[in-house]
C-alpha cells in the first residue's frame, strides 16, 4: 500500500501511530513491510489458504463474534440437502459440469420457509446451517497446512490468526487493505471472500475501523465500475440486458431484480436512467426506450476481445487510455492480435508502444511481424491529461471529489469529453436523415450538452448535473429515494443521485478536516447519499445501540424514533430496530429493523454465497494455473472454472492441472514500483520519473542468484513458454526464499512498466505472462506463474523464438 | 556504543557505509589549481627572495627574482580563471572581502602582489618613479611569504580529510616548496656569483620540504593511505626523487650548466608535490571511510 | 515580500522524522519540478530502490535505501526473517555555521532572512570552494549552468508565505518543516515516544546546537548510526579551525622569511 497508495498510506501510518498494529502480507517486503509491525512472506497464489486457516482458527477457537454474526450474516441459514462440497467431492462443489466446465448453482440454495424467508438456526448448532457448514470446509486450512503451502512459518501463521482476533469485537475492529495482489489470480474473487468471511465472523463491517477496503487503481478506476467502461454493466451496477432473455423492460426486471431489499427498487432506477439518456423520446408507450440498449450475447471482456481480434472476428479496436502492448497480460500475443486489426484508434498522453507496434515492436525485431504486411490503419489522438478538463474522481471509499482545470490542453490534445461529445455529434449529423429503425437509439439520444470557448468543450458540470438526477420540473434530485419509475425522474447513474443536490456541485465542496467532524461529510460527496460508510446500522446492536461507546458510529434514537449518529445512516430513517417485515413485503420493507445489509435480498451478509459466484459458493485454495507445488488440500491442482485461452501464443509453461515437470522451477510474480504507473504511458516519458527506476530489473534473493549465477547490476533472462525478456539484477533479501512442501522455493519479482519507448526503455513483464483469467470478473492470474532464469541478456531476433521454442520442448511441450 | 535494542543486524565485513559511497564530493578543480599552487609559491617566494637580496645589496639576483615573480603572478590569474565555472564573472571574487575565505583573501593577496610585483618591475625596466618601484618591490616582497603559504590554507580549510587534518603541515610544506622552486629559478637565471643565496634556499628548502612532507603524512597516519596508493603515490613517489636529486645536484653544482638541471629538476619535484597533495584531496574525499576515520578521531 | 515585512521570520528548518519515510521519492521528484531541475542520473545502480546515488548539484533531495538483515542464525523464533529498510530523505543541512558560505569568496552564499543557506546564481561564478568546503557532500557545480547549486529550502516559497516543495508533497510528515526551536523540542519528545515503545536505536541527528556546524537547520531522527545513511558522524564546519589554519601559515611564512635570510646569512653576499 505504501507502493501504490503512498498518500493514502498516510492514514496507515497515522493509525500505527496510534497504536494499530499494521500486518502486511507479501511475498516481497516491499516499502510496506518496512514500516509494518510485522511483515508476513508467503508464496504467491496462497492467500486463500492463509486467510482460510485464520477462518478455521476463528471457528476452532471460537473467537468469533457471536452476536453479530447470528443477526446480521448468513451464519444460521441453512443450505440445502443437495449440496455437496468440495470435502465430499474432491475439490468441486456440487453442481460441476465438466464439459460446460460451469457449476449449475441450484443444489448451492439456502433452505426458505413458504414466504421466501430464510429457515435460520440461531443456536448455530445444525449440521446444515452454514456456520457448521463453514466449520467443515475450513477443517482442513490447519495452521501445519498454512506452513507447507504458503510457506509460513506457524508461529508466525498464529501470531497475525491472534492479533486479528484480539483487535476484534465489541470494543475493537480490524481492517483489511488489499489490492490486486489478491485479485490477479485465477481465484482472485473467492480471495476476497475469504477475508470478506473473516470480516463477518469477526463483526468488522459496517463498524468504524473495519472493512474491507479494495485500494483501486487508476485514479477514478472506481467511478468507471459505478459508471462502468465494463461490456456487461450499466451506471449504478445495473445489469447489462441480455439478448433473448432480457426482450422488454419487464423481463428484464424480473429476470435481474431482487425482490426484497433494496434492489427491488430497480425498475425506478432503470427507467431513470433511460430517462436521463433519451429523454423525452423515452416514454411509458415505447417501454422507455428500453429496446434502444444493446444486448450482449457472450464474454466481451478485454481478453475475449483480444481473441476475436487474433480470430479475425473484431475488426477495429479503440484504446483510450491503456496500454495493452505493455500492460494486459501476454502484451505479445495482444501485439500481434492488433497486427490483424482493420483499423486501430489510440487516444493517449504519449506514443506509447500501442500505437506504435506496427514499427517498432519486440516481433519486429524477431521477424515474426513486418511492417510491410501489417494492414491495420493506426490513428493517434493525443488527449488531454487530468489536469487539462474538469470532471470527477471517485476513490476508492466512493467519494467524488471535482477536480478544477488547471490549464488548457496544447495543441491537438482534447478531453475524453470533448471527444465523445463531437464524435456523437457528427455521427447523428450523418444519421440525421436515416429512417433505418437500429439508427434510433443514436437519433433519439439527447445530446444537448452546453459548449463554450472556441473549441467547444462541452460544460462537465452539466455532465454531472445529469448523472444526479431532476424531477419532472427540471429540479436536481437530492437522493435515491426520489427516484420513481413512471419516467417522471432522470438519473444517469442512481447511486450518485444527489451528488448535485440542490443545484449545487456537492462532489467541489472541500471544507477542511479541522472544521468539520472527524467524519468529515463536507469533503467532495460520497456515494449513495454521501453516507461515508456502508451498512453502518451494523455498527449498532440488533436493538439500535453502539456495540460500545467507544465504536459508536449510528444508533438508534428513541426519543426521536429515528437513526441518528456521525454518518449519514444507512438504513430507512424511522425503521423500527424490531420491525419485522409482514409476510410478502417487497422491496426495502422486506429488510427487518435488525437487518443491515440492506443491498442483500436478505438483509444479511453473506457467508455463503448461494448464487452469484460461477467459481463456488465458497473460497476453495487452488493452485495457479502455472505452479511447481501440487496442490496440498485436494485432488483438483487449480480451479476447475477458471478460464484458459489454451491456443498459440498462449501456451502454459506445463501440463495443464499437473504441477511443473522442472523447466520453469521458480514462482514469478509481477508488480509495480511507486516511481512508475502502470504500463509507463505515464512515468516512462518522464525524465523526472524515469531516473529514479531507470531500467527494468528483476529482483532475486542472494540463495537463487547464487543458484543461477546472477550478479548484482548485471543482467538475467527470464523465460516462460511465452517469451523470454532481459532485466538487470537487484539482489535482495527483501524476496526470502520459502519453505514449501519440505523443499526451498524461489520467488522472481519483475515489475511490469516497462516497454520499448519513452525516455526509459525494457523489455515489458507482461511478454512473459499467459492469459489465464478468474471466471466471475475476467481479471488476468498475472500475480503467480512459473518460469526459469539465467544469467545474461536475452538473445535477439530469430534466436529469441529459437530459444523459447528450446525452453517449452524440454518440458515436453510442443507449440 | 550503538544502542541497537532488539534488531541486532549483521555486523558488516566491510566497514559501514552508504553503499560504499563517498559522504563528501570530490573537488571540482582541474589540473590549473595546482599549477596555480606552484605559481603563486613561486611568486610569493621569488619577491621574498628578491627583497633579502636587495636588502643584502645582491642587485642582480634581486632583479632577476623580481621578474621571476612577476612571470609567476602573472600566470596566475589566468590559471584561477580558467578553473572557474563561470570564467566571465572572475571579478566578482573582488565584491567582498571575506578574512573566513582564504580563497577571498588569496584573491586580495595576488592582486595586491601583481600590482606591486608589476609596478616595482615596471618602474625598474622603463626606468621611471624609481622610488614607487623600490616601495613596491618591498611590499611585494613582504606579501611574498603570504602568497607562498597561503595556498596551504586554501587546501586546508575544507572538509577533505587529508587536507584538512594536514592543516598545520600544508603550509609549511608549501612555502618549503616555494622557496625551492624560486631559489631553484633564480639559480638558473642568475650568474654563478650572484646566486649562491639562491642555490643555498634551493637546497635547503628542498630538504626542509622532504621533511615537512614526511612530517605530514606520520601526522596524517591512516589518512596519508592515498599518498601510498595509485596515481597519488607515484606523483609522491616523483617529488621525493626529484626533489632529493635536485637538492643533491644544487649542493654540488659548480657551474650554472649544473644548477640550471639542478633546478629544473626542483621544479619538477615541486610540481610533482602539488599534484600529489591535490591528487591526494581527491582521492580522500572520495574514500568514506577517510571522513568517518577524521571524525571519530576527533570525538573519541 | 509580504511575509518578511509583516513579521521578522524565525529560523525555520526541516525536521525529518526517517522512521515516518516510505520511500516514496515524492519530495525528490516535488523539489526538482519546483526548481525546474534536470534528471541526470539514467542508470540503474543495483543499489537498493536508490538510483539517484547521492545529493548532487541538480539532486537537492536525495532518498537513501538501506537494507538490512538480522543473523540469519538467530532469526526465525517467531517465524520473522528479519528484515530492516531503513529510509532517509537527505538534504543541505542549512548549517548554523556553514563552511561552504564562509569559504564563498564572492558572497554568492548567503544566509537568509529565514536563517536558510542560499546561493544566489547571479553572483556564483563557480570557483568549487564550497563544493569542498562542505562536511556533507551536499553542495555540488552543476555542469549546464557552471555555478553551484543545493536546497534553497524553497527562498522563493518561502518569501511568497508557502512551504518548501518536498515537505508539502511528504504524505506522511516525514518532513516537516517549521520554526526550527519548535521543531527541535518536537523532535525530542519523538525520540522520548520511540524509546518508550522500545525503539532505542532512535536517535537525532543534527539537533545539537554543540556540535562541529553549530547545529543543523534541517535535522533527522535516524535509527542507526549516520554513517549508514552515508551521513558523516561527527560533522564540523572546517572554517572552525581557520584560526590555527592561519597560525600555521603565519608560522610557515615566518619560516619562509627565516630561510630566505639564511640562505643570504654569513659570508659572501
Ligand atoms: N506508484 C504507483 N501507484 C499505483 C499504480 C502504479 O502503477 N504505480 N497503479 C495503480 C493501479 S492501476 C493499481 S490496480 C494499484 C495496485 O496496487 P497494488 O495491488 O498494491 O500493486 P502491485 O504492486 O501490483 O501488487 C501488490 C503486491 O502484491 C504482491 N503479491 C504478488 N502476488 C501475491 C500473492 O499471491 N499474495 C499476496 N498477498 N501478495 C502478492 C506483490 O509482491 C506486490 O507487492 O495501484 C495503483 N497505484
Ligand atoms: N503483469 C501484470 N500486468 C498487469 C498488472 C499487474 O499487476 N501485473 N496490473 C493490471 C492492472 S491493475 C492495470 S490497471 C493495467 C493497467 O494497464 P493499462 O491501463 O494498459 O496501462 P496504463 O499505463 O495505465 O495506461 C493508461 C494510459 O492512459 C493514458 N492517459 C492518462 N490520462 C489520460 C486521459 O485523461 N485520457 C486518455 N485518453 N489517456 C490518458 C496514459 O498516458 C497511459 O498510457 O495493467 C494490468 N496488467
Ligand atoms: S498518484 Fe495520485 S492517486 Fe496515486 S497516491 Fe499519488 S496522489 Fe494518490
Ligand atoms: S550542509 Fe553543506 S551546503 Fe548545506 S549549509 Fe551546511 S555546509 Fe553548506
Ligand atoms: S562556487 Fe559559487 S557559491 Fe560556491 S564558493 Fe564559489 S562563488 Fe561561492
Ligand atoms: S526545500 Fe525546496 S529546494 Fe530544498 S529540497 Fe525541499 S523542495 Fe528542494
Ligand atoms: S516524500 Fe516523505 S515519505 Fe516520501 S520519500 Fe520523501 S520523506 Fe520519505
Ligand atoms: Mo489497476
Amino acid at each position: 500500500m505504501a507502493e501504490c497508495h503512498p498518500v493514502g498510506f498516510q492514514w496507515v501510518m497515522e493509525a500505527k501511530e496510534r497504536g494499530a498494529v499494521v500486518i502486511h502480507v507479501d511475498p516481497r517486503f516491499t516499502r510496506t513491510s518496512a514500516v509494518a509491525d510485522i511483515h508476513v512472506p508467503i508464496r504467491a497464489g496462497t492467500d486463500i489458504v492463509f486467510l482460510g486457516g485464520i477462518v478455521r482458527h476463528i471457528l476452532e477457537t471460537e473467537r468469533y463474534f457471536q452476536d453479530y454474526v447470528v443477526a446480521y450474516t448468513n451464519a444460521a441459514a441453512m443450505v440445502s440437502e443437495d449440496f455437496r462440497d468440495t470435502e465430499d467431492l474432491d475439490g468441486l462443489f456440487s453442481g460441476w459440469d465438466e464439459e460446460a466446465r460451469t457449476y449449475d448453482q441450484s443444489s448451492w440454495r439456502l433452505d426458505r420457509d413458504g414466504d421466501g424467508r430464510l429457515v435460520l438456526d440461531p443456536s448455530l448448532q445444525h449440521p446444515r446451517c452454514v456456520l457448521q457448514v463453514l466449520r467443515r470446509h475450513f477443517a482442513r486450512y490447519t495452521p501445519e497446512v498454512v506452513e507447507d503451502a504458503c510457506g509460513v512459518p506457524r508461529a508466525l501463521f498464529l501470531r497475525v490468526a491472534d492479533a486479528l482476533c484480539d483487535n476484534s469485537g465489541r470494543e475493537r475492529t480490524s481492517a483489511f487493505c488489499y489490492a490486486v495482489g489478491w485479485t490477479q489470480h485465477s481465484t482472485g474473487v473467492q480471495y476476497i471472500r475469504t477475508a470478506a468471511i473473516i470480516q463477518q465472523l469477526l463483526g468488522n463491517i459496517g463498524r468504524p475501523g473495519g472493512g474491507i477496503m479494495a485500494l483501486r487503481g487508476h485514479a477514478s478506476i472506481q467511478g468507471s465500475t459505478d459508471i462502468p467502461t465494463l461490456f456487461n454493466l450499466l451506471p449504478g451496477y445495473l445489469p447489462m440486458p441480455r439478448a433473448g432473455a432480457d426482450a422488454d423492460l419487464d423481463s428484464y426486471i424480473t429476470n435481474n431484480a431482487t425482490p426484497t431489499g433494496q434492489w427491488g427498487n430497480m425498475r425506478s432506477y432503470v427507467v431513470s436512467l433511460l430517462r436521463a439518456w433519451w429523454g423525452d423520446a423515452a416514454t411509458a408507450d415505447n417501454d422507455f426506450c428500453f429496446g434502444h440498449l444493446p444486448r450482449i450475447d457472450d464474454d466481451h471482456s478485454t481478453y475475449a476481445t483480444t481473441m476475436g481480434m487474433l480470430d479475425g472476428e473484431v475488426k477495429g479496436f479503440l484504446v483510450v487510455g491503456e496500454n495493452p502492448a505493455v500492460g494486459s497480460a501476454n502484451g505479445r500475443m495482444h501485439r500481434l492480435a492488433m497486427a490483424n486489426l482493420d483499423w486501430l484508434v489510440v487516444r493517449d498522453l504519449a506514443m506509447i508502444e500501442t500505437a506504435t507496434f506496427w514499427k517498432d515492436s519486440p516481433e519486429i525485431e524477431t521477424g515474426e511481424l513486418r511492417t510491410e504486411d501489417i494492414a491495420t490503419e493506426v490513428f493517434f489522438l493525443p488527449a488531454a491529461a487530468h489536469t487539462e478538463k474538469d470532471g470527477s474522481f471517485t476513490n476508492t471509499q466512493r467519494l467524488l471529489q471535482w477536480r478544477h482545470k488547471a490549464t488548457e490542453p496544447v495543441g491537438d490534445c482534447r478531453s475524453e469529453l470533448w471527444f465523445y461529445h463531437h464524435l456523437g455529434r457528427i455521427i447523428r449529423e450523418k444519421l440525421r436523415d436515416s429512417s433505418l429503425p437500429r439508427d434510433r437509439a443514436v437519433l433519439d439520444l439527447r445530446w444537448d450538452h452546453p459548449e463554450s470557448g472556441p473549441r467547444r468543450e462541452p460544460d462537465a458540470e452539466a455532465v454531472l448535473r445529469e448523472v444526479s438526477g431532476w424531477d419532472a420540473a427540471g429540479a436536481q434530485l437530492s437522493s435515491f429515494d426520489e427516484l420513481r419509475d413512471d419516467g417522471s425522474t432522470a438519473c444517469g447513474c442512481w447511486i450518485y443521485c444527489g451528488c448535485f443536490a440542490g443545484g449545487v456541485n456537492q462532489t467541489a465542496r472541500r471544507t477542511p478536516g479541522s472544521s468539520q467532524s472527524w467524519v468529515a461529510p463536507e469533503w467532495g460527496w460520497a456515494w449513495p447519499a454521501n453516507r461515508r460508510m456502508l451498512y453502518n446500522r451494523a455498527s449498532a446492536d440488533p436493538q439500535g445501540q453502539p456495540w460500545s461507546q467507544r465504536k459508536a458510529y449510528v444508533w438508534w434514537d428513541a426519543t426521536t424514533g429515528t437513526w441518528t449518529g456521525h454518518d449519514v445512516p444507512d438504513f430507512a430513517r424511522g425503521k423500527l430496530p424490531d420491525y419485522v417485515a409482514p409476510a410478502g413485503a417487497r422491496g426495502p420493507e422486506a429488510i427487518g429493523g435488525a437487518e443491515p445489509f440492506v443491498m442483500q435480498g436478505d438483509g444479511r451478509a453473506q457467508l455463503f454465497v448461494a448464487s452469484g459466484l460461477v467459481d463456488g459458493p465458497l473460497p476453495v485454495h487452488y493452485e495457479a494455473d502455472e505452479s511447481p507445488f501440487a496442490n496440498a488440500l485436494y485432488p483438483r491442482q487449480s480451479s476447475p472454472a477458471r478460464q484458459t485461452f489454451r491456443r498459440r501464443h498462449n501456451e502454459p509453461n506445463q501440463a495443464p492441472d499437473e504441477p511443473d515437470g522442472g523447466a520453469f522451477p521458480y514462482v514469478v510474480t509481477t508488480y509495480r514500483l511507486t516511481e512508475h504507473h502502470t504500463a509507463g504511458g505515464m512515468s516512462r516519458f518522464l525524465r523526472r520519473l524515469s531516473e529514479l527506476q531507470p531500467e527494468m530489473f528483476c529482483e532475486v534473493s542472494p540463495a537463487l542468484a547464487a543458484e543461477r549465477g546472477l550478479h548484482n547490476g548485471g543482467w538475467a533472462t527470464i523465460v516462460t513458454a511465452r517469451s523470454a525478456i532481459e532485466a538487470r539484477v537487484l539482489v535482495t533479501d527483501r524476496i526470502p526464499p520459502l519453505r514449501v512442501q519440505g523443499r526451498i522455493m524461489h520467488q522472481v519479482g519483475l515489475p511490469y512498466h516497462w516497454g520499448g519507448r519513452g525516455v526509459s526503455t525494457g523489455d515489458a513483464a507482461n511478454d512473459l505472462v499467459g492469459v489465464v483469467l478468474d471466471p466471475n470478473v475476467h481479471i488476468q492470474e498475472s500475480k503467480t506463474a512459473t518460469c526459469d532464469i539465467r544469467p545474461g541478456r536475452r538473445p535477439r531476433g530469430t534466436a529469441l523464438t529459437a530459444m523459447v521454442d528450446e525452453h517449452r520442448r524440454s518440458q515436453g511441450m510442443r507449440r | 556504543m550503538t544502542p541497537r535494542g532488539e534488531v541486532r543486524m549483521v555486523p558488516d565485513a566491510a566497514p559501514v557505509s552508504y553503499h560504499g559511497r563517498p559522504i563528501l564530493k570530490q573537488p571540482v578543480w582541474r589540473r590549473e589549481v595546482p599549477l596555480y599552487l606552484f605559481a603563486s609559491g613561486l611568486s610569493g617566494a621569488s619577491a621574498a627572495l628578491s627583497l633579502g637580496a636587495r636588502v643584502r645589496g645582491n642587485q642582480v639576483l634581486a632583479r632577476r627574482s623580481l621578474r621571476v615573480a612577476l612571470a609567476a603572478i602573472s600566470a596566475s590569474p589566468p590559471l584561477l580563471i580558467a578553473d572557474l565555472g563561470r570564467p566571465e564573472r572572475f571579478h566578482h571574487m573582488l565584491r567582498v572581502f571575506k578574512p573566513t575565505s582564504p580563497m577571498s583573501v588569496g584573491t586580495w593577496l595576488l592582486a595586491a602582489s601583481g600590482v606591486t610585483t608589476g609596478a616595482a618591475v615596471g618602474c625598474e625596466v622603463l626606468g621611471i618613479l624609481p622610488r614607487t618601484g623600490r616601495s613596491g618591490a618591498v611590499v611585494a616582497g613582504v606579501l611574498g611569504p603570504a602568497l607562498a603559504t597561503y595556498t596551504g590554507v586554501l587546501l586546508a580549510d575544507t572538509a577533505v580529510p587529508v587536507w584538512h587534518e594536514a592543516r598545520s603541515d600544508l603550509p609549511l610544506a608549501f612555502a618549503a616548496g616555494a622557496a625551492m622552486s624560486a631559489g631553484a629559478v633564480a639559480s638558473a637565471v642568475t650568474p654563478m656569483r650572484r646566486s649562491r643565496p639562491a642555490r643555498r634556499l634551493a637546497a635547503g628548502a628542498a630538504v626542509a620540504e622532504l621533511l615537512a612532507m614526511r612530517r605530514m603524512r606520520t601526522r596524517l597516519g591512516d589518512l596519508a593511505r592515498p599518498y601510498a596508493n595509485g596515481d597519488t603515490a607515484e606523483l609522491t613517489l616523483a617529488a621525493e626523487v626529484l626533489t632529493a636529486t635536485g637538492a643533491a645536484l644544487m649542493a654540488l653544482s659548480r657551474h650554472r650548466s649544473t644548477a640550471t638541471v639542478a633546478a629544473a629538476t626542483l621544479l619538477g619535484g615541486a610540481l610533482c608535490q602539488r599534484f600529489a597533495v591535490f591528487s591526494a584531496g581527491f582521492d580522500s574525499a572520495r574514500d568514506p571511510q577517510a571522513t568517518i576515520a577524521m571524525q571519530r578521531r576527533r570525538s573519541a | 515580500m509580504s511575509a518578511i515585512e509583516s513579521r521578522a521570520p524565525s529560523r525555520v528548518g526541516f525536521f525529518t522524522d526517517t522512521t515516518l519515510c516510505i520511500g516514496c521519492k515524492a519530495c525528490e521528484v516535488a523539489c526538482k519540478e519546483w526548481n525546474e531541475l534536470p534528471a541526470t542520473d539514467m542508470e540503474f545502480t543495483a543499489t537498493s530502490y536508490d538510483n539517484t546515488a547521492a545529493l548532487g548539484a541538480t539532486t537537492w533531495r536525495h532518498v537513501a535505501f538501506i537494507e538490512q538483515r538480522r543473523d540469519p542464525t538467530t532469526a526465525g523464533a517467531d517465524g520473522t526473517h528479519g528484515m530492516r529498510w531503513l529510509m532517509s530523505s537527505d538534504v543541505c543541512k542549512h548549517c548554523s555555521n556553514a563552511a561552504c558560505l564562509d569559504v564563498c569568496p564572492t558572497g554568492a552564499l548567503f544566509r537568509t532572512e529565514f536563517g536558510t543557506v542560499v546561493v544566489q546564481q547571479d553572483i556564483c561564478n563557480g570557483c568549487g570552494y564550497c563544493v569542498s568546503a562542505c562536511p556533507f557532500g551536499v553542495i555540488d557545480r552543476r555542469l549546464d549552468t557552471g555555478t553551484a547549486a543545493k536546497c534553497t529550502m524553497c527562498y522563493d516559497r518561502l518569501r511568497a508565505d508557502a512551504q518548501p516543495a518536498c515537505a508539502t508533497a511528504c504524505p506522511t510528515r516525514s518532513i516537516q518543516f517549521g520554526p526550527l526551536d519548535e521543531l527541535r523540542r518536537h523532535a525530542a519528545e519523538r525520540v522520548e515516544q520511540l524509546h518508550g515503545r522500545g525503539v532505542s536505536e532512535a536517535r537525532l541527528y543534527g539537533a545539537d546546537e554543540d556540535d562541529g556546524i553549530g547545529g543543523a537547520g534541517a535535522f533527522f531522527l535516524l535509527l542507526d548510526e549516520p554513517e549508514v545513511y552515508g551521513l558523516p558522524p561527527d560533522p564540523a564546519a572546517t572554517t572552525r579551525d581557520l584560526g590555527a589554519m592561519w597560525k600555521a601559515a603565519a608560522l610557515a611564512a615566518g619560516a619562509l622569511v627565516a630561510g630566505v635570510a639564511a640562505a643570504f646569512a654569513g659570508g659572501r653576499r
